[in-house]
Protein backbone atom coordinates (compact mmCIF):
# COMPACT_ATOMS: atom_id res chain seq x y z
CA UNK A 1 0.00 0.00 0.00
CA UNK A 2 1.20 3.49 -0.87
CA UNK A 3 -0.09 6.60 0.88
CA UNK A 4 0.79 10.25 0.29
CA UNK A 5 -0.62 12.42 3.05
CA UNK A 6 -0.73 16.07 4.05
CA UNK A 7 -1.61 15.03 7.61
CA UNK A 8 0.78 14.13 10.40
CA UNK A 9 0.95 10.36 10.90
CA UNK A 10 2.18 8.01 13.59
CA UNK A 11 4.23 5.34 11.80
CA UNK A 12 3.87 2.82 14.62
CA UNK A 13 0.08 3.09 14.64
CA UNK A 14 0.01 2.82 10.85
CA UNK A 15 2.13 -0.33 10.94
CA UNK A 16 -0.04 -1.94 13.60
CA UNK A 17 -3.27 -1.10 11.79
CA UNK A 18 -1.97 -2.26 8.42
CA UNK A 19 -0.65 -5.52 9.81
CA UNK A 20 -3.93 -6.23 11.61
CA UNK A 21 -5.90 -5.66 8.40
CA UNK A 22 -3.77 -7.96 6.22
CA UNK A 23 -5.18 -11.37 7.00
CA UNK A 24 -2.81 -12.96 4.50
CA UNK A 25 0.12 -12.07 6.71
CA UNK A 26 -1.09 -13.96 9.77
CA UNK A 27 1.19 -16.87 10.57
CA UNK A 28 3.24 -16.26 7.42
CA UNK A 29 5.63 -13.40 8.20
CA UNK A 30 8.79 -13.95 10.15
CA UNK A 31 10.41 -10.61 9.44
CA UNK A 32 9.29 -6.99 9.37
CA UNK A 33 11.78 -4.32 8.42
CA UNK A 34 10.98 -0.65 9.03
CA UNK A 35 12.54 2.61 8.02
CA UNK A 36 11.13 5.81 9.47
CA UNK A 37 12.46 9.16 8.30
CA UNK A 38 11.92 12.04 10.73
CA UNK A 39 12.40 15.77 10.25
CA UNK A 40 15.51 17.19 11.95
CA UNK A 41 15.81 20.75 13.21
CA UNK A 42 19.18 21.17 11.51
CA UNK A 43 20.65 20.69 8.06
CA UNK A 44 24.10 21.50 6.73
CA UNK A 45 24.98 23.66 9.72
CA UNK A 46 21.75 25.66 9.76
CA UNK A 47 18.77 25.59 12.12
CA UNK A 48 15.57 24.59 10.35
CA UNK A 49 12.27 25.81 11.77
CA UNK A 50 9.88 24.06 9.40
CA UNK A 51 9.75 22.58 5.95
CA UNK A 52 7.37 22.31 3.00
CA UNK A 53 7.27 19.13 0.95
CA UNK A 54 6.10 19.47 -2.64
CA UNK A 55 5.47 16.58 -5.02
CA UNK A 56 4.36 15.76 -8.54
CA UNK A 57 0.95 14.11 -8.06
CA UNK A 58 0.45 10.84 -9.95
CA UNK A 59 4.11 10.58 -10.96
CA UNK A 60 4.90 10.14 -7.27
CA UNK A 61 2.51 7.21 -6.95
CA UNK A 62 3.60 5.78 -10.32
CA UNK A 63 7.26 5.81 -9.36
CA UNK A 64 6.63 4.33 -5.92
CA UNK A 65 4.55 1.57 -7.51
CA UNK A 66 7.36 0.74 -9.91
CA UNK A 67 9.89 0.65 -7.09
CA UNK A 68 7.73 -1.74 -5.06
CA UNK A 69 7.30 -3.96 -8.15
CA UNK A 70 11.07 -4.03 -8.65
CA UNK A 71 11.54 -5.00 -5.00
CA UNK A 72 8.93 -7.76 -5.32
CA UNK A 73 10.81 -9.17 -8.31
CA UNK A 74 14.09 -9.29 -6.40
CA UNK A 75 12.99 -10.40 -2.94
CA UNK A 76 10.28 -12.65 -1.50
CA UNK A 77 7.99 -10.00 -0.01
CA UNK A 78 4.62 -10.71 1.53
CA UNK A 79 3.52 -7.08 1.83
CA UNK A 80 4.72 -3.50 1.99
CA UNK A 81 3.49 -0.17 3.33
CA UNK A 82 4.93 3.15 2.22
CA UNK A 83 3.72 6.47 3.61
CA UNK A 84 5.17 9.85 2.63
CA UNK A 85 4.24 13.22 4.03
CA UNK A 86 3.64 16.33 1.92
CA UNK A 87 2.84 19.94 2.85
CA UNK A 88 4.00 21.78 5.95
CA UNK A 89 6.06 19.74 8.40
CA UNK A 90 7.79 20.51 11.70
CA UNK A 91 10.81 19.00 13.45
CA UNK A 92 10.08 15.54 14.90
CA UNK A 93 7.29 14.92 12.35
CA UNK A 94 7.55 11.60 10.54
CA UNK A 95 8.31 12.25 6.86
CA UNK A 96 8.44 8.76 5.44
CA UNK A 97 7.69 5.18 6.45
CA UNK A 98 8.87 2.13 4.53
CA UNK A 99 7.72 -1.17 6.04
CA UNK A 100 8.09 -4.57 4.43
CA UNK A 101 6.95 -7.98 5.58
CA UNK A 102 8.56 -11.23 4.50
CA UNK A 103 9.06 -14.73 5.82
CA UNK A 104 12.82 -14.24 6.28
CA UNK A 105 14.99 -11.33 7.45
CA UNK A 106 17.29 -11.13 4.44
CA UNK A 107 14.44 -10.28 2.10
CA UNK A 108 12.98 -7.78 4.58
CA UNK A 109 16.27 -5.95 5.27
CA UNK A 110 17.37 -5.80 1.65
CA UNK A 111 14.01 -4.80 0.21
CA UNK A 112 13.40 -2.01 2.73
CA UNK A 113 16.83 -0.55 2.01
CA UNK A 114 16.29 -0.82 -1.73
CA UNK A 115 12.88 0.85 -1.57
CA UNK A 116 14.14 3.70 0.61
CA UNK A 117 17.22 4.42 -1.53
CA UNK A 118 15.16 4.28 -4.73
CA UNK A 119 12.59 6.62 -3.20
CA UNK A 120 15.36 9.08 -2.35
CA UNK A 121 16.75 9.12 -5.87
CA UNK A 122 13.69 8.66 -8.11
CA UNK A 123 10.41 9.76 -6.54
CA UNK A 124 9.49 13.39 -7.29
CA UNK A 125 9.33 15.03 -3.87
CA UNK A 126 11.12 18.28 -3.02
CA UNK A 127 11.86 19.93 0.32
CA UNK A 128 11.93 23.65 1.01
CA UNK A 129 13.36 24.65 4.37
CA UNK A 130 12.26 27.60 6.47
CA UNK A 131 15.28 28.64 8.51
CA UNK A 132 15.20 30.41 11.87
CA UNK A 133 16.78 33.51 10.30
CA UNK A 134 13.62 33.94 8.18
CA UNK A 135 15.37 32.69 5.04
CA UNK A 136 13.96 29.93 2.87
CA UNK A 137 15.94 27.51 0.77
CA UNK A 138 15.28 24.47 -1.40
CA UNK A 139 17.23 21.37 -0.48
CA UNK A 140 19.47 21.02 -3.53
CA UNK A 141 20.04 17.27 -3.48
CA UNK A 142 19.86 14.25 -1.25
CA UNK A 143 23.01 13.00 0.46
CA UNK A 144 24.29 9.42 0.47
CA UNK A 145 22.75 8.98 3.91
CA UNK A 146 25.88 8.97 6.05
CA UNK A 147 26.92 11.75 8.43
CA UNK A 148 30.64 11.39 7.82
CA UNK A 149 30.95 11.08 4.07
CA UNK B 1 -4.55 19.68 -29.18
CA UNK B 2 -1.53 20.84 -27.26
CA UNK B 3 1.52 19.97 -25.20
CA UNK B 4 1.27 20.64 -21.47
CA UNK B 5 4.53 21.69 -19.85
CA UNK B 6 4.78 21.62 -16.04
CA UNK B 7 7.49 22.74 -13.63
CA UNK B 8 8.16 21.97 -9.99
CA UNK B 9 10.03 23.22 -6.93
CA UNK B 10 12.92 25.66 -7.48
CA UNK B 11 12.45 25.56 -11.25
CA UNK B 12 8.82 26.64 -10.87
CA UNK B 13 9.95 29.55 -8.69
CA UNK B 14 12.71 30.51 -11.11
CA UNK B 15 10.25 30.67 -14.01
CA UNK B 16 7.44 32.25 -12.00
CA UNK B 17 4.79 29.80 -13.18
CA UNK B 18 3.96 26.12 -12.87
CA UNK B 19 2.45 25.34 -16.24
CA UNK B 20 2.47 26.33 -19.91
CA UNK B 21 0.41 25.06 -22.81
CA UNK B 22 2.16 24.88 -26.16
CA UNK B 23 0.49 24.29 -29.51
CA UNK B 24 1.11 20.89 -31.05
CA UNK B 25 4.38 21.06 -33.00
CA UNK B 26 4.11 20.65 -36.75
CA UNK B 27 7.31 18.61 -36.93
CA UNK B 28 9.05 16.01 -34.74
CA UNK B 29 10.41 17.63 -31.59
CA UNK B 30 12.22 16.40 -28.50
CA UNK B 31 12.01 17.32 -24.83
CA UNK B 32 14.78 19.91 -25.13
CA UNK B 33 12.98 21.52 -28.09
CA UNK B 34 9.91 21.89 -25.87
CA UNK B 35 12.03 23.60 -23.18
CA UNK B 36 13.47 26.02 -25.72
CA UNK B 37 10.07 26.78 -27.18
CA UNK B 38 8.59 27.43 -23.74
CA UNK B 39 11.63 29.30 -22.40
CA UNK B 40 13.41 30.90 -25.36
CA UNK B 41 15.50 33.21 -23.19
CA UNK B 42 16.69 30.65 -20.64
CA UNK B 43 19.14 27.79 -21.06
CA UNK B 44 17.93 24.72 -19.24
CA UNK B 45 19.73 24.43 -15.86
CA UNK B 46 22.31 21.66 -15.99
CA UNK B 47 20.81 19.49 -13.25
CA UNK B 48 17.24 19.57 -14.63
CA UNK B 49 15.37 16.26 -14.83
CA UNK B 50 12.65 15.61 -17.39
CA UNK B 51 9.61 13.36 -17.51
CA UNK B 52 7.05 12.70 -20.21
CA UNK B 53 3.67 11.41 -19.06
CA UNK B 54 5.25 10.85 -15.63
CA UNK B 55 8.12 8.64 -16.78
CA UNK B 56 11.74 9.82 -16.68
CA UNK B 57 13.15 10.50 -20.13
CA UNK B 58 16.28 11.99 -21.69
CA UNK B 59 16.24 15.46 -23.22
CA UNK B 60 16.32 13.83 -26.65
CA UNK B 61 13.08 11.91 -26.10
CA UNK B 62 10.52 12.58 -28.88
CA UNK B 63 7.25 14.32 -27.97
CA UNK B 64 3.79 13.31 -29.18
CA UNK B 65 0.55 15.26 -29.22
CA UNK B 66 -1.16 15.58 -25.80
CA UNK B 67 2.01 14.62 -23.93
CA UNK B 68 2.63 16.14 -20.50
CA UNK B 69 6.24 17.25 -20.29
CA UNK B 70 7.67 17.96 -16.82
CA UNK B 71 10.90 19.69 -15.83
CA UNK B 72 12.19 19.67 -12.27
CA UNK B 73 15.37 19.79 -10.14
CA UNK B 74 16.91 16.71 -8.45
CA UNK B 75 14.40 15.09 -6.13
CA UNK B 76 14.86 15.45 -2.37
CA UNK B 77 12.17 13.35 -0.71
CA UNK B 78 12.44 10.89 2.13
Amino acid sequence: MIKITANAFNPYTEIQQHQAQQSGLQGKFGATSLFIGTMRDFNEGQTVQSMTLEHYPKMTENQLGKIVSEAQQQWALLDSLIIHRIGEVSPDDSLVLVAVWSSHRGDAFDASRFIMEALKSRVPFWKKEQLTNNQQQWVAKNTDGYQNS
Amino acid sequence: MSIKVVYFASLKELLGHSETLLPTPTSTVSVIDIWQQANPDLTIPSNTLAAVNMEYVSLEYPIADNDEVAFFPPVTGG
